[in-house]
């Protein structure tokens, strides 16, 4: 499947072993927890299983067809992650760099506020506030 | 007709368990959130600004006034915070 869930980190290069071969170009993100001068002890991230699988798979789906994408990966994580560690990623391959880059972005846009995931921030006080939504993602999505 | 009710994230919370079975006769979306409410302060808080929730029915985001016959299973969250 080329989109995952998982609790376990993933290494960039296995995963772009083989990935986009007779492509173009190849674009990968990945996204990493902040650590918010030092404020954030670790990110909590609650998923939906079973949709959120089927949403990836739909927005990969998407993004291949409207970007005529060669071959395309999303991997999210959820569980608690510490500052520094790996999120998630996304990559799409392409036989010319453009439709990689908004490929990428594209699905980035879709991820953040129409995949079923959900941070909570634990600070050294305890488990703090559930991440808000932030307009400026909403509006992103727009542009497509 | 007999559906499984998820909450997830805050709503978890408010509600005090990730799901329910409920039985219903509601036909939208929102008709199930009234009977929801009546069931329990925990539930009308939670359920009290539908600005802040967000819509599942059968794991496709939906909206209030959505048709829920047949559904299956019916989930409410808060605006998603993924990447």
């Amino acid at each position: 499947m080329p989109a995952r869930v998982q609790l376990d980190p993933f290494d960039l290069g296995t995963e772009l072993s083989g990935f986009g071969t007779g492509a173009g170009a190849v674009v990968t993100f990945t996204g990493l927890v902040r650590d918010e001068d030092g404020r954030l002890v670790a990110l909590e991230i609650e998923h939906y299983p079973g949709m959120t699988e089927k949403a990836l798979q739909a927005f990969g789906d998407k993004a291949a067809e409207r970007f005529g994408l060669s071959d395309w990966k999303i991997i999210h994580r959820h569980g608690r992650l510490e500052p520094g560690e790996q999120i998630m990623m996304v990559a799409t391959a392409s036989r010319h760099r453009a439709a990689a880059f908004e490929g990428a972005e594209y699905l980035m846009d879709w991820l953040k506020s129409r995949a079923p995931f959900w941070k909570r921030e634990i600070t050294p006080d305890g488990p703090g506030e559930w991440v808000e939504a932030i307009q400026s993602d909403e509006d992103a999505l727009s542009r497509w | 007709m007999v559906v499984d009710v998820l909450y997830f994230a805050w709503l978890r919370e408010r509600i005090g368990q990730p799901r329910e079975k409920v039985e219903t006769e509601a036909a939208t979306v929102r008709e199930l959130v009234a009977q929801l409410s009546a069931m329990d302060d925990w539930h009308a808080s939670a359920l009290s600004d539908l600005s802040a929730v967000r819509v599942a029915v059968d794991q496709e985001l939906a909206d209030l006034d959505a048709p829920i016959a047949g559904a299956r299973e019916i989930a409410f969250f808060p605006p998603m915070t993924g990447g």
